[in-house]
């Protein structure tokens, strides 16, 4: 049994039952799930979950699960000190989070493993999402690990290359004639018509609950301890708010100290409306239309953006964007640095650290944890520059020619 | 009939005039507005249109044209 009690109105209150809905039918904001912590408080402590699964169900007392978990083996990824990066950016207690180690290779598969758990316990036998990329893949991965039917919707114009992470599953792939905006206007119209556990509609609030073992993670690795500073990056801001609520709650059950981390969003520069909105001093997120390589995190009209923004400032945080060509630097200081190849967006978040770092924002004993959360062979196209091989013939002469050795 | 809710982004040069009624009398479209926020440089509000479908869409179009963002109240639904 969960402790899970409602859905609840972020910005009105208004609660509803456990069910597949995302918005509040008065104000239209987004719900949230909401628990009996006293209850949870009384079930919860350090020592059952250091002694759960190896993986994010050890938290499962804080998730809205009442089934069966559907199991791919997501979560409890390495939090490794990075001391060679720490070198680089000045930075003496840095760690990060390696979230590329997830089964299907991004954060994604904690969150939609609540929700597929949940579509199931709905008594839905499809669900659906629009994705090119971590989404598509990872739920695409949990509906046949379910058995469930899985439909992928993605805009024509993507490279069929980009779909193998999902296709592998086979899902139905809908290849939509039209840009993004067109799939979401689609999308937004299905989720209507059909009985679909539509992975961020319908099922949004308990994807967005998934989310939160990354932080849970963070603070046990660290010693059941919060750190000082998280950055952490952005798309709909979603993962952002959540990791903040996961320490939120960890100091709530008495699992930590209160907490007083400071949480930092960070954003590529042609798709940074969070960002943009922290950084002018504005209450509200002004949509934009993406114009950056950093896909994995190009959402111009973030769901998440507005309480984002708010965890940001209430955190003493802050927040940063990159150019597309600093999130490929970051790529490859993180791989040089520390030998772990992250997608772009992880290349913001080591862009964004390096200029909070170099600001002293962020203070060089600041124990500091960057959020690394999706691997990046799957955008490896964006990097083919850094193949340059030295070509020689096949003796030992001509090698020591080209490297400039003597045996 | 229809509902569909979705959220208007006004550039400032739009911000004094009376775009939702003028929606609302040029179609035959109920507006319903659930949450806005206005200042002199910009504005948003998240509504629900209500009529047949291609009409809401027609207005949709409309309102686009006068420059004004139109945007699904969920956020965008693709993700990376």
């Amino acid at each position: 049994m969960s402790f899970a009690t409602a859905l609840r109105c972020r910005k009105c209150g208004q609660e509803y039952p456990l069910q597949p809905q995302s918005l509040c039918n008065f104000c239209l904001s987004p719900l949230e799930v909401t628990y009996d912590y006293q209850a949870m408080a009384k079930a919860v402590t350090r020592d059952k979950i250091a002694g759960g699964p190896r993986s994010m169900w050890r938290y499962r007392d804080l998730l809205p699960v009442e089934s069966e978990a559907v199991d791919i083996g997501a979560g409890l990824t390495p939090l490794v000190k990075a001391d060679n990066l720490g070198r680089e950016l000045g930075l003496d207690q840095l760690y990060i989070k390696n979230d590329c180690l997830n089964p299907s290779y991004s954060f994604k598969d904690r969150a939609v493993a609540v929700a597929i758990a949940k579509a199931r316990e709905f008594g839905l036998d499809t669900i659906a999402c629009a994705s090119t990329g971590n989404l598509a893949a990872s739920a695409a991965a949990h509906a046949a690990k379910a058995d469930m039917k899985a439909y992928v919707f993605v805009p024509a114009d993507v490279e069929p290359g980009k779909l193998i992470g999902a296709a592998i599953y086979k899902p139905v792939l809908v290849s939509v004639n039209g840009n993004y905006d067109d799939v979401n206007r689609l999308c937004a119209e299905v989720a209507r018509r059909y009985k679909w556990g539509f992975i961020n509609i319908n099922l949004r609030p308990y994807y967005a609950e998934g989310s939160k073992t990354l932080g849970y993670e963070v603070v046990e690795q660290l010693g059941w301890r919060a750190p000082d500073c998280i950055v952490c990056p952005a798309a709909s801001g979603l993962l952002f708010t959540r990791v903040g609520k996961a320490l939120d709650e960890f100091s709530m059950l008495g699992l930590t100290d209160p907490v007083n981390t400071r949480l930092f969003v960070s954003q590529a520069a042609g798709s940074a409306p969070i960002a943009n909105a922290f950084l002018a001093g504005s209450q509200h997120i002004h949509p934009v239309k993406p114009d950056t390589l950093v896909r994995s995190i190009a959402i111009g009209n973030p769901a998440d953006g507005y309480y984002a923004l708010r965890v940001a400032r209430q955190s003493g945080g802050g927040a940063g964007t990159v150019t597309d060509e600093e999130a490929i630097a970051g790529v490859k200081l993180l791989a040089q640095t520390e030998g772990i190849f992250a997608e772009a967006a992880g290349g913001v978040v080591i862009g964004v650290l390096k200029k909070l770092a170099a600001a002293e924002v962020i203070k060089r004993d600041a124990v500091t944890v960057a959020l690394i959360t999706g691997a990046g062979p799957r955008t490896q196209e964006i990097l083919s520059s850094v193949v340059q091989p030295i070509t020689v013939q096949p003796n030992l002469q001509s090698l020591e020619e080209a490297l400039g050795v003597v045996a | 009939m229809a509902k569909k809710q979705i959220m208007f982004t006004f550039p400032q040069d739009l911000i004094t005039e009376p775009i939702i009624y003028n929606l609302s009398q040029r179609f035959k479209v109920v507006t319903n507005i659930r949450r806005a926020d206005i200042s002199e440089n910009k504005g948003w509000v998240v509504l629900e249109l209500e009529g047949d479908e291609s009409e809401i869409e027609r207005s949709i179009a409309w309102v686009t044209g006068k420059g004004v963002r139109v945007d699904p109240v969920v956020g965008d639904i693709v993700e990376g």
